[in-house]
């Protein structure tokens, strides 16, 4: 089948949904790849480096007449209309927030998988689209702060004095949130972060950032199943006001990303604490195109209040990052591909029997299948499960075991203390040295490096040739026999000394590490 | 002054030993060997009463040694290590059985013994010749089997393990006869006829075992040969003998107990032998479809890669492929691909063979891993090679836990995106087990020879 790439046609996006990389990718798993020409051209990827990798160029006509479509916006209608029958097209589609582009689409008789509903499962994350994007713009929005924000993030001590470093609110700590904390602490700010859902203080603490917890009597938690978080209780909020109020006053940046699924972003600072702010410090709305979490924000733009507060309502983080975030997206993409054509021959097949196929599918054959049937994916219940798996062993095996250690044990104890009765000091001296070296010998030979195993054991082959001091100490016998048998022994001794410590030594040149080799 | 050197001789052997417990310090540990050596032989040299005569027969017999010892290590394939070490031990056991011999003889014309003290002697006498008896015949059998000049499966006489035992209790009645005639000229009637059967004992004893479980035996017979040592610093009351057999000793019985733990078998089960008989002929069960490749087609694959990680088996020894996979290894290290070998610790026939294998072929050792190391890194892995190894990747060993090497720890190589398979047949390994591994979807079996078939991966590079 040929997969189409065309050029995005909305104004301001800079994005393209295949790099050189995934073509080559695409190509592997069977298909033919047509890029419109100049699609990648903002993102920063040539048509020449397209060809390199595979792909045809195409004109803007011919990309829709292939079999399927990869594109990153939701079409436009002109697009729509150029679509061939039968075909499939995979985008980002907010089917919620877009019924009337859905039903234009089920006037076709086409395919559609919306790349924004990709089920939050673990099999399903390498397709995440929304949390490739979330992580770009999560950065990005740290950057766009800093360039805003007329000082250090990180504290300084200079000749100059002293300077703090920038304290930054990050609220939300979904994929975007917490790449925007990773991304304040490794510029040196002191990061706090605030979620309704208790479980993601961990994963904010483990990015570096101070997780604020509500001074709330009763303890409420918003996780639900479906990942995101859910509205919370009146004097939830309340206790949330007052705590971003107080933070508020703090902090020279605030990062909003709290978004509910299907509804209009919440209002969490209100124009009353953004007037509390110090001059001169940020706000980046994150959710500025659900409605924004911040009242003054304004989508798509940059505002500055009358104190000198700058709110930024920017919509195209992840666009701001052309190169990256089409890469990231067209990984996914190219990961879904692997999940449509199983066979690798370069054909899909939409299994509804696969949950994430299902529950990514809009349209199937021109009918509508929005909306799929519920999935949980609670983080929760995966960590009950991980606590049952402790280890164990039966008891009774381990325990018979220790016993006969223990009883070997009196054995040799008792033994020894029977050998100390009946023979003389001398033969215990030898004992003792015998015993004191097996210690030795021990704890010496565990320390041995398991890739040097054979030299330990031509290094002990040429010690034990140790024997020859007792071939020599009999070699001055008055005895005939004996003087002969020294001989041989001393012979066999000496290849064994020789030989093992040249062989050894030829061993241990030839091991080498990378920069010397 | 004498004890002291000793005792500063056998420092320098701990040293040795400590020195070899990284890379690093290898060389130096080497060093310490050879001079705590060279102290013990002068000291010794000197503190005997020595004429002009018995110092030429010394010198002779130390030239003729070295010589043959030094051309020996010089000659020596890096993938016929362990037939030197086997051939290297069967020496110190010969060795011991002429001092236990000679030690009796000096004895008969010695009247310096009484009492307990004779009892003592002639005990450490009687063991010392039967340790060094076994450690030899044992050395030479496991030589040949190395060699090839014995059939490396296992030889089963009947009532084998009652046959053992019953010469062991024999053995051991000889030796209370031994003792009851004090030294006197009879009790060479005991001491041969205990010889002969020690001997057998160690033939019969490697007889029985098996090609694969060689790592086992070597160092087994490497501990045997260091307790004859030390049987014979008892005769002799000389402590540096002691001590160096206690460290040989220990040292060996570790490692036989790695390797042990390497393929999750009881120590006995292994020296009494008799596993893998079937080894070659190979109980196929149908396990399903398996996909070939060419060695093209594997070249595209590492190409294609981000990380690599090969694990290599008896089978690379065997085809002498260490050379062309080394190759292998530079040229994709060059493209940055990142390489990696995961070596079983029972892979080959010799504990630590594989790493000295690819050492000798210049792949640098801080890319070779142990299992332990590595098995956790296979998921992030695009492309394995599995070079001649079958048992020592075999999931069935974590998917089957009652079957014959259910348990035994294994390179999880199966989770890695694609496994490569490089080998003669799809017979079995030595476990006699097929290999699910060789059915998985992301398997392919590359068949031929390793070393012709990494070369022509590395043509196609």
């Amino acid at each position: 089948m040929r997969i189409g790439i065309p050029k995005e046609r909305i104004e301001g996006e800079t994005r393209v949904a295949a790099t050189p990389k995934s073509v080559s990718k695409l190509k592997k798993l069977g298909f033919d790849v047509a890029v419109e020409s100049g699609a990648g051209k903002e993102a920063s990827f040539n048509d020449d480096q397209y060809i390199a990798s595979g792909a045809e160029i195409v004109q803007a006509d011919e990309v829709y007449q292939c079999d399927v479509i990869y594109k990153v916006n939701p079409p436009l209608e002109e697009e729509i209309t150029k679509l061939k029958e039968g075909s499939t097209l995979v985008s980002f589609l907010y089917p919620a927030q877009n019924k009337e582009l859905v039903e234009k689409l089920a006037e076709r008789n086409i395919n559609v998988l919306a790349m924004d509903m990709v089920p939050r499962i673990s099999r399903a994350q390498s397709m995440d689209a929304l949390s490739s994007m979330a992580n770009i713009g999560g950065y990005r929005a740290v950057t766009e702060a800093l360039h805003e924000f007329g000082r250090f993030l990180n504290g300084q001590i200079t000749a100059a004095g002293k300077v703090p470093p920038a304290k930054v609110l990050v609220i939300g700590a979904g994929v975007a949130g917490l790449a925007a904390i990773g991304m304040s602490k490794s510029l040196g700010a002191i990061v706090r972060a605030f979620d309704t859902r208790l479980e993601v203080a961990e994963q904010i603490e483990s990015m570096g950032g101070e997780f604020l917890k509500l001074e709330f009597a009763e303890q409420e938690d918003a996780s639900t199943s479906t990942g995101y978080a859910k509205v919370m209780s009146k004097e939830f909020l309340e206790a949330e006001k007052k705590l971003f109020f107080e933070q508020a006053k703090e902090v020279d940046i605030i990062i909003t990303t709290a978004l509910v699924q299907g509804k209009k972003a919440p209002i969490l600072i209100t124009k009353e604490m953004v007037d509390s702010m110090k001059p001169g410090s940020v706000i980046v709305d994150m959710a500025a195109s659900a409605g924004g979490n911040c009242e003054y924000t304004a989508p798509g733009k940059k505002i500055v209040t009358d104190n000198g507060v700058k709110v930024l309502g920017y919509t195209d983080l992840p666009a701001r990052l052309p190169a990256q975030s089409s890469e990231m997206y067209a990984t996914n993409l190219v990961n879904l591909t692997k999940l449509l054509s199983k066979e690798k021959n370069g054909e899909i097949d939409i299994d509804f029997n696969d949950e994430i196929l299902r529950h990514m599918c809009v349209l199937k054959e021109g009918n509508i299948t929005y909306p799929p049937p519920a999935i949980s994916v609670s983080v929760k219940a995966e960590k009950k499960e991980e606590k049952k798996e402790e280890p164990t062993t039966p008891p009774s095996k381990k325990k018979s075991r220790t016993k006969l250690k223990f009883t070997f044990g009196i054995l040799a104890i008792a033994f020894i203390l029977w050998l100390g009765q009946v023979s003389p000091p001398e033969f215990l001296s030898h004992l003792t040295v015998f015993a004191l070296a097996i210690v030795a010998g021990y704890y010496v030979v565990w320390n041995v490096t398991h890739a040097l195993h054979t030299p330990l054991m031509s290094v002990t082959n040429a010690i034990s040739g140790i024997i020859i001091v007792g071939a020599l100490l009999q070699i001055i016998s008055s005895i005939t026999v004996v003087q002969i048998i020294s001989f041989l022994g001393i012979l066999i001794a000496s290849i064994n000394i020789f030989g093992g410590f040249t062989v050894t030594q030829r061993m241990l040149k030839m091991f080498m590490k990378s920069e010397e080799v | 002054m004498v004890s002291a050197a000793y005792i500063i001789a056998g420092l320098f052997f701990i040293m040795s030993l400590a020195g070899l417990s990284n890379q690093e310090t290898a060389k130096k540990g080497n060093y310490f060997g050879m001079i705590g050596m060279t102290i013990a032989l002068i000291a010794t040299i000197f503190s005997i009463e020595h004429d002009s005569t018995s110092i030429t027969y010394i010198l002779v017999a130390v030239l003729i040694g070295a010589f043959i010892g030094i051309l020996l290590a010089r000659k020596v394939d890096m993938t016929e290590m362990p037939e030197l070490i086997a051939a290297l031990h069967s020496f110190v056991g010969l060795a011991a059985v002429f001092v236990g011999y000679n030690s009796f003889i000096t004895l008969l014309s010695d009247t310096s013994f009484f009492g307990t003290m004779l009892t003592i002697h002639l005990v450490e006498i009687y063991l010392g010749i039967f340790i060094g008896a076994i450690t030899f015949t044992g050395s030479v059998v496991a030589f040949g089997k190395l060699h090839g000049k014995i059939r490396s499966n296992p030889l089963i006489l009947p009532f084998k393990d009652a046959l053992n035992v019953v010469l062991l209790i024999v053995s051991l009645i000889l030796m209370i006869f031994f003792i009851v005639e004090e030294g006197a000229q009879s009790g060479f009637i005991y001491l041969g006829v205990m010889t002969a059967i020690a001997l057998f004992l160690g033939w019969h004893m490697v007889m029985a075992i098996g090609g694969a479980d060689m790592p086992v035996v070597i160092s087994f017979l490497n501990s045997l040969s260091g307790w004859a040592a030390a049987a014979s610093g008892f005769m002799l009351s000389n402590d540096l003998l002691i001590i160096t057999g206690a460290l040989v000793g220990s040292s060996g019985a570790i490692l036989s107990y790695i390797m042990c733990q390497g393929m999750n078998r009881n120590f006995f089960s292994v020296i009494t032998g008799g596993f893998g008989n079937e080894g070659a002929s190979g109980a196929t069960e149908e396990m399903g479809e398996y996909k070939q490749i060419n060695p093209e087609d594997v070249a595209e694959m590492l190409k294609q890669s981000d990380s690599v990680i090969i694990t290599p088996g008896y089978g690379m020894a065997v085809a002498q492929a260490q050379y062309p996979i080394a190759e292998i290894t530079k040229k994709l290290r060059d493209k940055g691909i990142n390489v990696r070998f995961g070596i079983h610790p029972v892979a080959g026939r010799l504990p630590g063979h594989m790493n000295v294998l690819l050492a000798e072929a210049k792949v640098p050792y801080d890319i070779v891993l142990d299992m332990e190391e590595i098995n956790d890194d296979f998921p992030e892995t695009d492309t394995v090679l599995v070079i001649g190894a079958n048992d020592t990747v075999n999931p069935a060993a974590i998917e089957n836990p009652t079957g014959p090497i259910g348990g035994m720890p294994v390179l999880e190589v199966w989770k890695a995106k694609n496994v490569i398979i490089m080998k003669r047949s799809m017979s079995t390994g030595y476990a006699g087990v097929q290999n699910p591994l060789f059915f998985k979807e992301n398997a392919y079996m590359c068949f031929g020879d390793a070393k012709e078939t990494s070369e022509a991966i590395l043509n196609a590079l």
